[in-house]
Formats: structure tokens, C-alpha cells, sequence
């Protein structure tokens, strides 16, 4: 038997998101007496902003992966990789270790992450009551490995520092690579827009 | 009001017993981490830093990988890369990568010092709680450690066309990463919290 739940906000108190000190619901929004951070019952039109920086990463999505991310040179012949080329390169030259953690993170995270915030962002929309909990723990999976998927743009940066070595052999970036960082960035500042006590709240006014 | 604490993913209001060090409160709706107790927090935290800021002067400063092929020698330091993106126009792009793994880290591991250390002795240096405010704030920011895996990824790539000669300030950075782990797995946020806490 446990007690009913009761939140913060049914209580009339407020629970600052950074440092999490606990105090009564101010008349007027306010920031926290302890860390200054701004207090919030809810984070402020978190949804339509996740959806803002949701769509423009995926508008983005595009380029990044149409255009290249890289042109090397070498003794007169020049190439352009986009990433998905660069993997394919990868795995047909035997590097199949290296091709997997390129194809994880510059594809699959990408990707996954904006289907997952998609889905989330649709599940508050619809009031969905369908297990908040394993809802909680998708949105903490985007936080924690969205940032990994900046491993191709630091590969790109080490590139064109060390193959650097005139007509014999050149790296440069390309355009692609500043579309990848846009997306990433853009998708970590949706996750962090997103608050997660939507997807409880909806648990709340079923339960009164 | 001290013992009852809102989730900050699920906002569950819920009465947390005393909880000893090494152990770890959860929310009891959701799962979310609420806080987790160190031994020796502070000190930890504060050796951990006072060594990351001299591995990070190596780091920079120090040559950090070497090309060569043919007779040709090419050298790198940290910066390089991003010296070179700037100079083709990629200006944003170097920004970025400045940002996330110079700046951001190396403002982590100072401010951490200047809240830390006076906290030590039982005082507080003005504009500490604001300061730790922005540290938290900034944390998902830094990336070290990815940019260490991009490491990883470009040696096995370039092992192919030409020889890898690793510099000092590779091992310093190698060094960096696990001590900067180390300070983010020592450092305890609530404690630090309720140390900075002046309110009457």
C-alpha cells in the first residue's frame, strides 16, 4: 500500500530544478534564494520550444549528411566524403571498428534522438498515461548521449591539423561538418527544453 | 523543510532519510539520481582539480601528435586544428570546438577551485553560489572525453597512410580525462549546495 503521490506543485511548493532547495510557491515567478537559478513550476513553453530546436536540427539534418563533411587531397586528385561515405570508406577498408563507432554516433544517435524527442513531445500532447517511468528513462538516455555524437566533428578537426602535408596529402573540412554541429547542438538544447515533469503530470490529473 | 525534497524529473515530493556516503537517494516514482553522498568530497574534488589545471597547462601548451611520411613531418598541438578550421572560413565551427573543449573545461576545473577551496576553510568568496550555478549549467558543454575518443578515431585512421608520433601533451590529455572523470564522480552537488546556502 503506498500513499497517494504528491507533487511539489499539489502542494504549493516549488523545487528548483538546479539545486533542487524546496520552497513555498512565491506570489510572482522568482529566482531561487540559493542558486539563482529561475524558478519554474514547469519550464516555460517547453514543449513548443523542444519542437522549435527539434525541427530546425532536422532541417539541418539534411545538409549535414548531403554535403561533405571532409575534401582530401592527395598528389592531384581531390575527394569529398559526407559522412555516410566516410563509413562506407571505413568498412570497405577493413576498419570495421572504427566504421561503428563513426556510423553509432554521427548516424544512429542523431537520428534516434530526434525520433525519441518526437515521441515524447507526441506523448505529452496526447496525455499519454503509457509508462511514464520507461518515458523518464528515454529522455535521460538523449541527455546523456547526445554530446558523444561531436566525435566527428573533433575527427574532422584533428584531420585537418595533422594532413597537412602540401600537394602529398591534404584535409580540409567541409561544409557538412558545420551542419553536424548545428544538429547536435540544436538537439541537446531541445532535450534540455524539454521537462520531463510533463510526462507525469498527465499521471496527476488522472489521478484526482 | 530539509528532509523533503521535490523530484527534479518528476516533481514528487518525498521525505529523504539521512543518506551515508557511497549510498545513493533515487526518487521513488521515477528513478531519478536525487543526490548521492562522497566521502571526502570536497577534498577530493579539490586535489582532483588543482591536478587537472596542471595536466590542462600541459596539454595546450605541449606538442600533441606528429604525422610523418615520406620524409615529411607535420606537427600538431591542441589549438592546431582549430587555428587551421578558423583560417578556412570555418569560423563557427572553431568557435565550437574552442568552446566545448578548451574553455568550457579549463572554466569547470577554476571555478570548481574558487568555490571549493574557501568552502574548505569554512568561508564562501562572492559570487560563489552564481558561479556553481553556471558550472552546472555548463557541464553537458564540456567534452573532453569525446574529443579524446575523436582521438582514438583519427590515429587508426591516419595509421594507414603515415606514422603516429605521439607528443607529451597527448599523455598529459590522457592523464586530464581520467582526472576530470574522477572530479565529476567526487564531486557532491547537494553538499556543495547546502554549504553555499546563506540564507537566514
Amino acid at each position: 500500500m503506498s500513499p497517494a503521490p504528491l507533487t511539489a506543485r499539489e502542494a504549493n511548493l516549488i523545487g528548483c530544478r538546479l539545486c533542487h532547495l524546496l520552497i513555498p510557491m512565491p506570489k510572482e515567478p522568482g529566482h531561487c534564494p540559493r542558486c539563482g537559478a529561475r524558478l519554474h513550476q514547469r519550464q516555460p513553453n517547453s514543449i513548443a520550444r523542444s519542437w522549435a530546436l527539434l525541427i530546425a536540427a532536422m532541417i539541418l539534418y539534411l545538409p549535414a549528411n548531403l554535403l561533405p563533411i571532409t575534401i582530401s587531397s592527395s598528389l592531384g586528385t581531390s575527394q569529398s566524403d559526407t559522412i555516410l561515405s566516410g563509413v562506407l570508406y571505413l568498412l570497405n577498408s577493413g576498419s570495421w571498428a572504427i566504421a561503428l563507432v563513426i556510423f553509432v554516433a554521427s548516424l544512429f544517435v542523431p537520428l534516434m534522438k530526434m525520433v525519441i524527442l518526437v515521441f515524447l513531445l507526441v506523448s505529452v500532447h496526447r496525455r499519454s498515461r503509457w509508462r511514464p517511468k520507461d518515458r523518464t528513462r528515454l529522455y535521460r538516455l538523449t541527455e546523456l548521449v547526445g554530446r558523444w555524437s561531436m566525435v566527428d566533428i573533433y575527427v574532422v578537426t584533428i584531420m585537418v591539423a595533422l594532413v597537412r602535408l602540401g600537394a602529398l596529402a591534404n584535409v580540409d573540412a567541409g561544409p557538412g561538418a558545420a551542419y553536424f554541429a548545428a544538429v547536435v547542438i540544436l538537439t541537446m538544447f531541445a532535450a534540455e527544453s524539454f521537462d520531463p515533469r510533463l510526462i507525469w503530470d498527465r499521471m496527476e490529473d488522472c489521478d484526482e | 523543510m530539509k528532509s523533503l525534497m521535490a523530484c527534479h524529473e518528476c516533481d514528487l515530493l518525498q521525505r529523504i532519510p539521512p543518506v551515508s556516503e557511497g549510498r545513493v537517494a533515487l526518487c521513488s516514482r521515477c528513478g531519478a539520481v536525487l543526490f548521492r553522498p562522497k566521502r571526502n568530497s570536497l577534498d577530493r574534488t579539490i586535489a582532483l582539480n588543482l591536478t587537472g589545471i596542471l595536466l590542462y597547462a600541459v596539454a595546450v601548451s605541449f606538442p600533441f601528435l606528429a604525422l610523418k611520411t615520406q620524409g615529411f613531418v607535420r606537427e600538431a598541438a591542441l589549438l592546431t586544428g582549430m587555428k587551421v578550421l578558423y583560417q578556412q572560413g570555418m569560423s563557427g565551427l572553431a568557435l565550437v570546438v574552442v568552446l566545448t573543449c578548451i574553455l568550457f573545461p579549463l572554466i569547470e576545473m577554476l571555478s570548481l577551485l574558487y568555490i571549493l577551496l574557501p568552502l574548505k576553510f569554512g568561508g564562501t568568496l562572492p559570487g560563489a553560489a552564481r558561479l556553481f550555478h553556471s558550472v552546472q549549467v555548463l557541464k553537458p558543454w564540456g567534452m573532453m572525453e569525446v574529443f579524446m575518443l575523436g582521438i582514438l578515431v583519427s590515429m587508426v585512421k591516419l595509421a594507414k597512410m603515415a606514422t603516429i608520433i605521439p607528443g607529451t601533451a597527448l599523455w598529459a590529455f590522457v592523464l586530464l580525462i581520467f582526472v576530470l572523470a574522477g572530479s565529476a564522480v567526487s564531486l557532491d552537488s547537494h553538499l556543495v549546495w547546502e554549504k553555499l546556502d546563506r540564507r537566514p
